[in-house]
């Protein structure tokens, strides 16, 4: 699959490695077959059915359990007769007194305001396509913002932080378990699910076959 | 993957006089500015971006000191006040008999850290001094990139408690001032390790400096 001799095919024919600059033709694919890169493994394509329709379904999915698992109850602690319920909410506003604001600030970015807007980002990109439409206004601009978002969403850091919380307190108190905590656990599983099924890549090819030039 | 590094030779975008984008991967003759799939602007080897590895990098390194030296937890039990810091915590979980937390902890809090300076620093210091690399050094980036953002967890797990255990008299657990160095050292390296050009990993020597 790499390119090695003849430099007369025309230059959209051919995909350069992004991680490692290695030079390929463009292989056609089948649905859900993968294309990677011959030297570093990257996956360069890697088209599936419905693929579009899917994450837009997940990344709605996950906003939903995102509002769920804000406001809801996440954790309720008791200890001799003494109870405290504490959302999300409020472990983003634990570190908000003097120097600790901008922490505060920051876990909300993280946990919440970075994932959400990455969701909201992805519909407004696939939902038009998913329906056969022209990609929205600004399509582009909005994918490569969510693309660069994506390792400061930090969700599925958050939930194996809060087992390893549960250890802690597990001797001095007893914990209960709120719907918050398991509406978070499902927003994970979609998250990870949903970037499975995006390569980069493929939907920078799509976005730029679909839009009017 | 043993013999990975005597795979056949690979033709790059940059010798066959081409640029990549490095977004999405479309190739352009050298020379031109921007991509015209995504925008993204095209450099062949971003030599310029070691320095903000470098710069990055340092910055997570000096924030990390304070964070292990100040106390990350505050717990204030039947009023009697103690601090713990992040090497402390770890010992307190041991002594609960919580080895497998205390083993995600410390991996998450000291081992991740400490050895992504040692690999951010190798890999740069192998580029400046043009060494070509092999799919084992472009692995080790990967891993690098990929693992980072998972030290924040002692970060949440402060955050967590500090919400929770609010039990007036009883107990309370407040955050400590490490907790802000330490974010702060793992979104400097963070940002080290994406400012990071991974296809100077690879062929280095061909390059000039930009």
């Amino acid at each position: 699959m790499a390119y090695h001799s003849r430099m007369t095919d025309s230059l959209s024919d051919m995909i350069a490695c992004p991680k490692c600059d290695a030079l390929h033709r463009v292989p056609l694919l089948d649905k859900g077959a993968e294309a990677k890169c011959v030297r570093c493994g990257t996956v360069l394509m890697a088209p599936r059915d419905g693929a579009m329709t899917r994450i837009v379904m997940l990344s709605l999915t996950a906003l939903i359990l995102m509002i769920a698992a804000v406001f809801f109850p996440f954790l309720k602690l008791s200890v001799q007769g003494l109870g405290r319920e504490s959302s999300v909410f409020d472990a983003i506003l634990s570190f908000s007194d003097g120097l600790m604001l901008p922490l505060s600030f920051a876990v909300a970015a993280l946990i919440v305001v970075l994932p959400m807007m990455r969701f909201i980002a992805l519909i407004y990109v696939f939902a038009p396509m998913a329906l056969g439409w022209a990609p929205a206004r600004h399509a582009k601009a909005v994918y490569k913002l969510a693309e660069t978002v994506r390792p400061w969403a930090m969700a599925e850091i958050f939930i194996i932080g809060v087992a390893v919380a549960l250890v802690k307190v597990a001797g001095l108190a007893q914990v209960t378990l709120g719907p918050a905590f398991w509406a978070f656990v499902g927003l994970v599983i979609v998250t990870v699910l949903k970037d499975n099924f995006m390569c980069r890549v493929t939907v920078w090819q799509t976005l730029n076959t679909r839009s009017p030039s | 993957m043993a013999n990975a590094e005597h795979a056949q030779p690979v033709l790059t975008a940059r010798a066959a006089g081409l640029v990549g984008c490095g977004e999405c991967g479309h190739v352009y003759p050298m020379g031109t500015e921007a991509c015209s799939v995504c925008g993204t602007e095209l450099i062949s080897r971003d030599m310029a971006s070691l320095q903000r590895v470098w710069a990055w990098l340092f910055a997570g390194l000096v924030v990390y000191v304070p964070a292990n030296v100040y106390p990350m937890l505050r717990t204030t039990t039947l009023g009697r006040t103690k601090e713990s810091t992040i090497v402390g915590g770890v010992f307190d979980l041991i002594h609960h008999g919580s080895i497998g937390v205390a083993l995600i902890v410390f991996v998450a809090s000291v081992v991740i850290p400490v050895s992504k300076f040692i690999a951010i620093a190798y890999l740069a210091m192998r580029v400046h001094k043009r060494k070509p690399g092999t799919s084992s050094h472009f692995h080790l980036y990967e891993f690098v990139e990929f693992i980072g953002r998972w030290s924040m967890i002692d970060v949440f797990v402060v955050a967590i408690l500090s919400a929770l255990v609010q039990l007036n008299f009883v107990a309370t657990i407040n955050p400590g001032i490490a907790a802000v160095s330490f974010a702060l050292s793992v979104a400097f390296t963070m940002i080290s390790a994406n400012s990071f050009d991974p296809k100077l990993i690879w062929d280095a020597p061909e390059g000039k400096p930009v």
